[in-house]
């Protein structure tokens, strides 16, 4: 009895030692570099820990130690503008998802049960691409000598510039992201009891009313889900913008990249991705409360 | 379908002065004419005319798929019938939309609004109504006091028990004060006691709010019990429509007889019918039956008797010869409380089943597994049936 607890006990503690090795190990090292400062060095900062030194090493390792990193990141216009750019373009893409995504779940949900499962398989099936490749296929598509300018030449109609503006950016996000909205969106709309409508129904509501009154508050916690599954990760992206979006767009994942590869400059790079992470932890937090919510009312 | 009415007879132990159906002057509040439903090539409802009156309370009884709910969901306006007419206070409901049809329905479920409280749940027909916001709080008052859950106005159905749910989904359904109530097995997902409770509940809130209530279930007591007249169903079909106590006492099938209840059925040929006396000879008892019946009988022809288990007598000691009367042996012996039961072979080998009911709580000489016993009823105890 007691080996065999101590056994479960192992079990419970992989996945800490997962995210240990694999998240915390990682965090602590990029937090760690935040504060540092470039230097011309490979790699590339100071202070550098060294075990040598003993204690006294130690000490003057963490006094090297500082924030003036972030201090350079509120006062340099590029930073904010990208920040608040990464925010604006992962809102309104989120938006956009919504509107396109609620309705195809909706529609989903709706068909006929053998219909379902081809419709779900169909939204699945990019999946089965790497990312990359679809990316560049967006580009094939969206070029100024592209499949879609070609098309629209052939009815007679003017070239689209699109690639490389915020417009191909917008593209790839809910293109990209679709799958993320519908999703949830589709198990919490499939679930619905067909006789909480016919109740709407008589007590009064036409079918339009009982959507609004009954079928969309209902499936607010797909929403929330679909929004923050989507949102949380457009923050950070960095292959569309890169890809699509052309050399002038500002996000924070191409700063990220910029400042690491580009200029070299580690510590900007760290600091990045700590407000980053920051900056995402509060809708990370809505989101798992929401799963949580979601897991007790499907019980 | 014929209603048997027998003036000479008071049937039941119920005496009631409503029976607006009796009145050739009274207008029925809902008229079904001849409707006809299919699914699929399958026929649900299979011509089906009936009336129901103002203030009725009224059952539609029957086992499942016999086509209950699906004609109780074509007056709600979730199934359109294929042909016929339903009306409503003389209105034709062809091509009315559930929201416009000023019917509620209590479902089988409840289908409870899981998102909105108690209070919002049963304000939910009165906001669509467009009533004022004040008028709406007095309202769900006054249903919250009328089933009793006061206090609860602020929890979400999820935190409320099946009973209490049941209770929400029935204030819900009558708020709107609608024309009728349907009711849809309301009591059937509640335990035996809670249910019981229930239908006498029904019945007083029924006779409070005047309300016409139209209740479907497949559980002959709860009909029995609540309603004012049943509409026994088969295949889609009504085969008698009556008073509770003339379904029992006077069935006019072996179907409805056997369906309501339990039941003895001896087949026979009528021997004598003069329409008082029906005189039938049976291998079952030697002495043949002697019935008091109005029917006139070919004599020769094939006929059943039945006889309901309390009706019939056991006795210990051997009774005078003479019609309704056979001879068997205790099999078996059900002690239920109020009743017991007794499963008597008869010497043919057919059981017959007989109840007593156990006034005293001594007897004099108790009756015993393998006894043997003979059984005797009364003249007017059995119904003589010819289909």
């Amino acid at each position: 009895m007691k080996a065999r607890r101590d056994r479960t006990g192992l079990a419970a503690l992989a996945p800490f030692l997962w995210l240990g090795l694999f998240f915390l190990f990682p965090f602590l090292l990029v937090a760690k570099l935040s504060l540092s400062d470039t230097a011309l060095a490979i790699p590339p900062y100071t202070p550098r820990l060294d075990w040598s030194g003993g204690i006294a090493g130690l000490k003057t390792f963490f006094a090297a130690l500082d924030f003036e990193t972030y201090a350079r990141l509120t006062s340099d216009r590029l930073y904010i503008v990208a920040y608040l750019s990464s925010l604006k373009f992962a809102a309104i893409s989120t938006g956009i998802l919504l509107l396109i995504g609620y309705p195809l779940a909706y529609a989903m949900a709706r068909c006929a049960p053998a219909a379902r499962q081809a419709l779900l398989m169909a939204m699945i099936l990019p999946f089965w691409t790497s990312f990359l490749i679809r990316v560049y296929a967006l580009i094939g598509i969206l070029k100024p000598e592209g499949l879609l300018n070609t098309a629209l030449r052939a009815v007679g109609l003017g070239p689209l510039n699109i690639l490389n503006t915020e417009t191909a950016i917008y593209i790839g996000l809910v293109y990209a992201y679709l799958p993320f909205m519908v999703l949830p969106l589709y198990a919490v709309l499939e679930r619905q009891q067909h006789d909480l409508l016919e109740a709407a129904a008589d007590l009064g509501c036409t079918p339009f009313e009982a959507f609004w009154r009954v079928t969309f508050p209902l499936s607010l916690p797909g929403v929330a889900a679909g929004a923050l599954l989507c949102f949380i990760p457009m923050v950070g992206e960095f292959v569309i913008p890169d890809l699509l979006g052309g050399s002038s767009t500002l996000m924070l994942g191409k700063t990220i990249w910029t400042e690491f590869f580009a200029n070299r400059d580690w510590p900007a790079a760290s600091a990045v991705a700590i407000v980053l992470l920051f900056t995402l932890v509060v809708p990370i937090v809505l989101y798992q409360r929401q799963q949580a919510k979601l897991m007790e009312a499907g019980r | 379908m014929t209603e048997r009415s027998r003036p000479r007879l008071n049937i039941g132990a119920v005496r009631s002065t409503f029976a607006p159906w009796a009145d050739p002057a009274a207008k029925p509040l809902v008229r079904f004419e001849n409707v006809v439903k299919r699914f699929d090539g399958e026929t649900a409802v299979n011509g089906v005319s009936l009336d129901i009156y103002q203030g009725e309370f009224f059952a539609l009884l029957g086992p499942s798929g016999c086509g209950k709910t699906t004609l109780m969901r074509l007056l709600a306006g979730f199934e359109t019938p294929d042909s016929g007419r339903i009306t409503l206070a003389g209105e034709d409901l062809a091509g009315k939309p559930p929201h416009q049809r000023p019917v509620n329905m209590m479902f089988q479920s409840y289908a409870l609004f899981p998102h909105l409280s108690v209070e919002r749940n049963i304000a939910f027909g009165l906001k669509q109504q467009g009533m004022p916001k004040d008028q709406i709080a007095d309202r769900v008052t006054e249903m919250l006091a009328l089933v009793r859950l006061d206090g609860l106005a602020r929890r979400k159905p999820h935190q409320l028990s099946g009973g209490q749910r049941q209770r929400v989904a029935l204030a819900r359904a009558i708020a709107p004060r609608p024309k009728m109530l349907l009711l849809d097995e309301p009591l059937a997902a509640l335990d035996k006691k809670l249910r019981e409770e229930t239908q006498f509940e029904l019945m007083a809130l029924q006779q409070q709010l005047g309300m016409t209530f139209l209740i479907v279930t497949h559980d002959q007591e709860e009909a029995m019990v609540t309603a004012d007249r049943i509409a026994v169903m088969r295949s889609g079909e009504i085969v008698q429509i009556g008073r509770p106590a003339d379904v029992y006492e006077a069935p006019n099938s072996r179907y409805v007889a056997d369906f309501i209840g339990d039941v003895n059925i001896f087949e026979g040929k009528a021997e004598f019918a003069d329409g008082t006396t029906v005189r039938m000879s049976s291998p079952e008892a030697p002495g043949g039956f002697d019935i008091v019946e109005d029917d006139l009988l070919d004599v020769g022809s094939t006929a059943w008797l039945a006889v309901r288990p309390e009706k019939i007598e056991v006795h210990l000691d051997e009774p005078p010869p003479g019609p309704n009367r056979m001879a068997g042996k205790i099999e078996d012996i059900g002690y239920l409380g109020d009743w017991t039961t007794y499963l008597v072979e008869l010497e043919s080998g057919r059981t017959i089943r007989a109840a007593r009911a156990n006034a005293k709580r001594f007897v004099d000489r108790p009756v015993d597994w393998d006894d043997k016993v003979w059984l005797t009823f009364a003249r007017d105890a059995g119904v003589v049936l010819t289909q």
